[in-house]
């Protein structure tokens, strides 16, 4: 393997202009394969989930999934595509045993849905606006697991083997078309492309678009120019980049990767690459073989599919409001700015920050609770902040309680931590841990009158009209009930015993 | 004219994964150029006629089933076919050779 010492970022920029191509796979979330009623449930045991159809065995014939057409249609309307009134599927073939066909069944020349653009945000609040080529209907593969050799990799393998449960779910394959004009942005582009893609797949309800699962994957293509030319280089098309953050990482390393071999004379072959997680470089897979090589040609078995305009226009009234539409409302509504609607997005905080208000709860509120401390938890405990074990309506009791004088900030943290120790719901925890504030006069009197009692200096100084020492009274009261009491409450009897006008 | 050539053939027999011989490639070549040109005469035809290309024999669309599951075939019945298994999983040959 050769190593090749890669060019600085900035010196690549500043000779090349990068052009890039984003091919996205999604899972969708049907119960069904996309040409048979095979289950799609995950977690099944081996080949449980297989029929003839699937596993391609002679005399099967394939029917569609008509909840996989819809979710076609409705996600080529949600990237603003023409729907084609008439389209095939096709054979893709191809020798490897994670298609027991030996063809993939796709679609060729036809696709569902073409001409499209998603309109992306990036960090600083600049819209990119990413043109799509064309999103079409196809089938995953089956998974292989490889044995013998030391890695659990396909290089030193003896043999593998061949699970079919997944051969067969329907995929969308969504393509760019060329990405000009990014510049030095070209990975951020790209980064917040996917990104953005994925919370358009997630409103539309149509897949869950869990990258770490591999339910949504991508394929970066990369290529570099000199700088001022139009004409395209030859491009790498790094496959299966499956997070937000490779897919940044991905590009970079490319761009910079193809700068060196470009300005030390050298050529870029048109090949696959491997991308690598642990230290964010490529490396070279097989050389790809020519489109004609799958010698596609329309799928015999499948008659085709003609979305009247009837359907389409029924199918375009279930779209929900577009991701980024949706953030801008929201913005507006919670009063932030670009920037702190861009960190509740990077935590995953938006939809929870939702509820929480549809339960109840102020915006502030309910932001300030998702952003700070239960942000905070979902870090340490490396999980979404979704997986926490706290429900939005739990948080917009929590930010009653604050708002009804009950609990104070301190307490609302105990109490939510109860919460996340599976103690209970917000008023099982508060009664169950005693967290209470402690308002009702008799206790904090006694509370009142023992701080007076054990800090005569401070008191004399109040009383001699030095009000702003009243503070270090409060702290005493405070420090004696545990940060239970009501410190507004506890400053006026304060004052009050003291004989001096707050 | 349309036509195929012996490397456009064995091309095609090495992607279909099949070992052809010598005298084979230049009897399937002969063959295969007929055929197309054949085909070539009928496309000619039609094309004059405004037919369009159909790549199947009935007049149907959007034939589609439901989202409904189906039972599947218990892994025993989905194997009893393969040549090899192991750990309820299709064995099959290395797939990449020592390069
Ligand atoms: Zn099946």
């Amino acid at each position: 393997m050769t190593v090749t010492e890669l060019v600085s970022y900035d010196e690549a920029l500043a000779s090349y202009d990068p052009v890039m191509g984003l091919e996205v796979h999604v899972e969708l979330g049907t119960r069904t394969k996309m040409f048979c009623g095979c289950s799609t449930e995950l977690g099944a045991e081996a080949n449980s989930q297989v029929c003839p159809t699937c596993l391609g065995l002679p005399g099967a014939l394939p029917v569609v999934n008509k909840a996989g057409v819809e979710s076609a249609i409705r996600i080529g309307l949600a990237l603003n595509c023409r729907i084609a009134d008439w389209c095939r599927f096709a054979r893709k073939n191809y020798f490897y045993p994670d298609m027991p066909k030996n063809f993939q069944t796709s679609q060729y020349d036809e696709p569902i849905a073409f001409d499209g653009y998603l309109d992306v945000q990036l960090e600083d609040g600049e819209v990119f606006r990413v043109e799509i080529e064309r999103a079409h209907m196809e089938e995953d593969t089956g998974k292989s697991t490889h044995v013998g050799g030391a890695t659990g990799r396909i290089h030193g393998a003896s043999h593998s083997l061949l699970d079919y449960n997944r051969a067969g779910i329907p995929l969308i394959e969504i393509v760019t078309k060329p990405i000009v004009g990014a510049g030095e942005r070209a990975p951020e582009v790209a980064k917040a492309y996917v990104a953005e893609l994925r919370e358009l797949i997630k409103a539309l309800g149509v897949s869950e678009a869990r990258m770490e699962m591999g339910q949504m994957r991508c394929d970066v293509n990369l290529s570099l120019r000199p700088r001022g030319t139009e004409k395209f280089g030859t491009r790498s098309e790094t496959k299966n980049v499956n997070s937000l953050r490779s897919v940044e990482r991905a590009a970079r390393f490319e761009i910079q990767r193809h700068a060196a071999v470009l300005s030390s004379g050298g050529t870029i072959i048109q090949e696959t690459r491997h991308f690598h997680e642990d230290d964010g470089s490529t490396t070279s897979g097989r050389v790809k073989e020519e489109a004609e090589d799958y010698r596609y040609f329309p799928e015999p078995d499948l008659v085709p599919v003609a979305p009247s305009r009837e359907w389409v226009e029924e199918l375009r009234g279930t779209l929900p409001e577009l991701p980024r539409v949706r953030r801008m409302r929201l913005r507006e509504e919670w009063g932030i700015s670009e920037h702190e609607m861009q960190s509740v997005l990077n935590a995953g905080a938006v939809d929870p920050i939702v509820a929480t208000v549809d339960a109840g709860a102020p915006a502030d509120q309910a932001r300030k609770w998702w952003m700070g401390e239960l942000a905070r938890r979902a870090n340490e405990d490396g999980v979404e902040l979704t997986a926490l074990p706290i429900t939005p309506e739990q948080v917009a009791r929590i930010c009653a309680l604050v708002a009804e004088g009950s609990l104070n900030d301190k307490l609302a943290r105990q109490t939510i931590e109860g919460v996340l120790a599976g103690e209970g719901g917000p008023d099982e925890v508060v009664e169950k841990r005693g967290l209470k504030i402690v308002s009702d006069e008799g206790a904090l009197g006694t509370a009142v009158d023992e701080a007076i009692a054990g800090n005569p200096d401070i008191a004399e100084k109040v009383r001699g009209g030095k009000i702003q020492a009243a503070g270090a009274l409060v702290g005493a009261v405070m420090k004696a009930t545990r940060g239970q009491a009501d410190a507004a409450r506890a400053r006026e009897m304060i004052l009050e015993k003291l004989g001096v006008e707050g | 004219m349309p036509g195929i050539s012996r490397e456009e053939v064995a091309h095609l027999a090495k992607l279909a994964r099949l070992e052809l011989k010598d005298e084979e490639l230049d009897h399937f070549a002969g063959q295969l150029d007929d055929i197309i040109g054949a085909v070539a005469a009928v496309s000619e035809v039609a094309d004059d006629a405004d037919v369009p290309p159909t790549s199947h024999p009935l007049p149907l669309t959007n034939v589609m089933r439901p989202d409904e599951v189906r039972e599947s075939l218990t892994p025993q019945q989905a194997l009893s076919g393969a040549p090899a298994q192991e750990q309820q999983r299709f064995k099959v040959p290395q797939i990449l050779g020592e390069e």
